[in-house]
């Protein structure tokens, strides 16, 4: 450019031109504000992050049974010791127990051994995993530091398995199946929704007819008709990609309509009609100058439609019907606490994996509410 | 209308399809250790349903025996015909959804407006704590910890309509007020979600009329504040809230259904669940059909309302 805007003193450029932001960064600014959103941010994160990493915050092996520690009430963490002479020192321990069963009731209780403690340590030896399936490793996040030792932070199940680590496990699976699921809707919507809205005519209309079926016939009972339909000796995989379909049947319909609409609203913006008649066809209007423009409400719906499918996923599995307790997902671990008398014995399995579940939902919920805020950064 | 129902009879038949063998296979497997079928039944049988003849045969028969003669089929597992076993629990079902809608209209409305009078106030911040929570917990986990919850402190019987002892009773007075005392429960955990939806948009649309130049005026003519608020603004902000009827009923009735297999009432839920586990196709098949027809018919009877209530849609 020209010298005499170089030779400006600096300070002064930068009082007169304030810095010019793009849309996302707009976006990205306004949704910033939002506080209960951008903390609802960093949980899914965490979230996420618990599904990529579960081997290594898992503190033991998800399918190991213990005949001696059937549902056992969670373990709390202490923090000091006391020693034969009286002093106390500080170690990360849980109290040892002990299985005592009443034999006129039959009922099984568990004490502390005042003997006996567990150590518990950061960075500790365990079971070997690999790391995202890559690199083989056997260090643990958290956990008792002798390998032998075991400790149900939350608790175990009627097999004495580790509730927490089942959940821990169980949160890639859960948290996935959204994220397949919307990745379809996303697919689906988009693409009638665009049809529907570039086109209008006939088209719109049955297309429109069909959002309109599907949302007005109850969809649990469909599911459960097409869930049902999976024969229970299919390859874990294969009902896991299926149950994902079923469930990503919901997600797109409100996509389709949102795309729809914005598709009507700009077809006849000026810059629409100055790109066709500069000569572009129909489908790089599209990719080049609309999706682009509606984008960011596309990733807002798609947040809000991810609890919908982690929910629909977790009702079918806890039915029955979705997927098959081989795998560990939140709602097979509900299935568990499927009836009362478990409940009233072992609370532990309801409160812990059903707990997870309204968390996530919850902050997706919220990251959803506040993206779809920050995606029109100029309104109020 | 008359093809949302067409479509529903197809994505249904395709439904009942799905699993592998045929209704015949199971019977025959199932009748050959009890001294078997002789093979005229078996014709007969066979002709009737049309089975082993190209699927669209199949379909019109199925839907021709429904439709001309209100014949649902047989179920095999309980050997009865499907129309003994489904009507009462279907007219359970729609009345537990009916009675829930009346809830959440109840709890909603007055709640709503109060979130939207008295915004940013701690009630309001309550309201929509609830709301958020009310949408992100399960049904069926809200009922679980509602089972739990009244086992332990109120050592209420759980689960059924009904207390064991009124089971096979005739009606009358103390089972009608015996079943008043299990049936808020399920009405509660269901509507909860839907409360939750409602009083979020009864909210926002009251704060959309609430500072309008006519509230103003009437403000300001002196009209007491609780009378404005109910004959202007409320009026025109419940607008969308009949027309919510629409979505809300679907999610009512499924919500109802996975609720009903938790506490074991004795509506469509366990029985459809039953009988897609032991794959008793037709009577799955009916009673996804009738749930589905059943609500896309309250939808319009929801649409007729609101057409009659707001005279902007009638002239449309």
């Amino acid at each position: 450019m020209t010298v005499e805007t170089v030779s400006q003193p600096v300070e002064n450029a930068e009082e007169r031109a304030p810095q010019l932001l793009g849309p996302w960064a707009l976006m990205w600014r306004k949704f910033k504000r939002h506080r209960v959103a951008y903390a609802s941010l960093w949980v899914t994160g965490l979230i996420y992050f618990m599904a990529l990493f579960g081997d290594f915050l898992a503190p033991e092996q998800i399918d190991e049974t213990n005949r001696r520690g059937i549902f056992v009430p969670p373990q709390g963490i202490h923090f000091f010791v006391t020693e034969k002479d009286g002093s106390s020192r500080f170690l990360l321990h849980a109290k040892s127990l002990k299985m005592q069963v009443d034999s006129a009731t039959m009922r099984r209780s568990y004490v502390e051994r005042p003997d006996k403690v567990i150590p518990l340590g950061f960075f500790v030896k365990g079971y070997p995993y690999k790391i995202l399936e890559l690199i083989p490793a056997d260090t643990h996040f958290f956990g008792p530091v002798a390998e032998k030792d075991v400790v149900y932070f939350l608790g175990s199940d009627r097999l004495g398995r580790d509730i927490l680590s089942r959940i821990i496990i169980g949160t890639k699976v859960s948290m996935s199946i959204g994220l397949v699921g919307i990745a379809v809707s996303l697919v689906i919507g988009v693409s009638l929704g665009g049809l529907s809205g570039y086109y209008g005519g006939w088209v719109d209309t049955l297309i429109q007819r069909l959002v309109e079926f599907l949302r007005s016939i109850p969809t649990i009972p469909l599911w459960m008709g097409l869930a049902a339909a999976i024969p229970l000796g299919w390859p874990p995989l294969r009902t896991y990609f299926v149950v994902t379909l079923i469930v990503s049947m919901i997600g797109w319909t409100s996509l389709a309509r949102e795309v729809r609409g914005k598709f009507l609203s700009l077809r006849n913006e000026d810059f629409i009609v100055a790109a066709r008649l500069d000569g572009l066809t129909d489908w790089e209007i599209i990719r080049k100058h609309m999706v682009p423009s509606f984008s960011s409400h596309i990733i807002a719906s798609l947040t809000l439609a991810v609890p919908l499918m982690i929910l629909a996923e977790t009702s079918l599995s806890f039915l029955g019907i979705g997927l098959q307790p081989p795998i560990v997902s939140w709602g097979t671990l509900l299935k568990e606490a499927q009836n009362i008398r478990t409940i009233i014995e072992a609370p532990w399995l309801l409160i812990a994996p059903g707990s997870m579940i309204i968390v996530a939902v919850l902050a997706l919920n919220f990251l959803g509410d506040g993206l779809r805020d920050a995606a029109d950064p100029h309104a109020h | 209308m008359i093809p949302t129902v067409f479509l529903i009879s197809v994505v249904t038949f395709a439904i009942i399809q799905l699993p592998p063998g045929d209704y015949l296979d199971t019977l025959a497997a199932e009748l050959n250790d009890s001294g078997g079928l002789d093979e005229g039944t078996m014709q007969a049988l066979r002709d009737q349903y049309g089975l082993g003849q190209p699927m669209y045969v199949q379909y019109i028969k199925w839907m021709s025996q429904i439709v001309l003669h209100g014949d649902f089929g047989i179920s095999f597992e309980k050997n009865v015909p499907v129309n003994d076993l489904i009507w009462d629990r279907l007219a359970w079902t729609f009345g537990i959804s009916l009675m829930t809608l009346l809830f959440i209209w109840m709890t909603a409305l007055p709640i709503g407006i109060y979130s939207a009078v008295r915004k940013y106030s701690f009630g309001d911040y309550v309201a929509t704590f609830f709301g958020f929570v009310g949408l992100a917990v399960p049904n069926f986990l809200l009922a679980l910890v509602m089972m739990y919850l009244a086992f332990k402190y109120f050592g209420q019987s759980v689960g059924g309509l009904v207390s064991p002892q009124y089971l096979e009773q005739p009606w009358t007075w103390d089972k009608f007020i015996d079943l008043l005392a299990h049936i808020w429960m399920p009405i509660v955990v269901v509507g909860t979600s839907g409360a939750a939806a409602l009083i979020r948009i009864m909210r926002a649309n009251l704060l959309d009329e609430l500072y309008r130049p006519y509230v103003v005026t009437a403000r300001a003519k002196g009209m007491s504040e609780f009378q404005l608020l109910l004959k202007y603004p409320v009026r025109v902000a419940l607008n969308p809230f009949i027309s919510t009827i629409g979505w809300i009923l679907p999610t009512l009735v499924s919500g109802e259904i996975i609720v009903a297999v938790v506490m074991n009432l004795p509506t469509t839920g366990p029985l459809l669940l039953r009988a897609l586990l032991v794959q008793d196709m037709y009577l799955a098949g009916s009673l996804i059909l009738l749930v589905s027809i059943l609500t896309v018919f309250g939808t319009l009877i929801s649409d007729l309302l609101l057409a009659w209530i707001d005279p902007r849609i009638r002239y449309q």
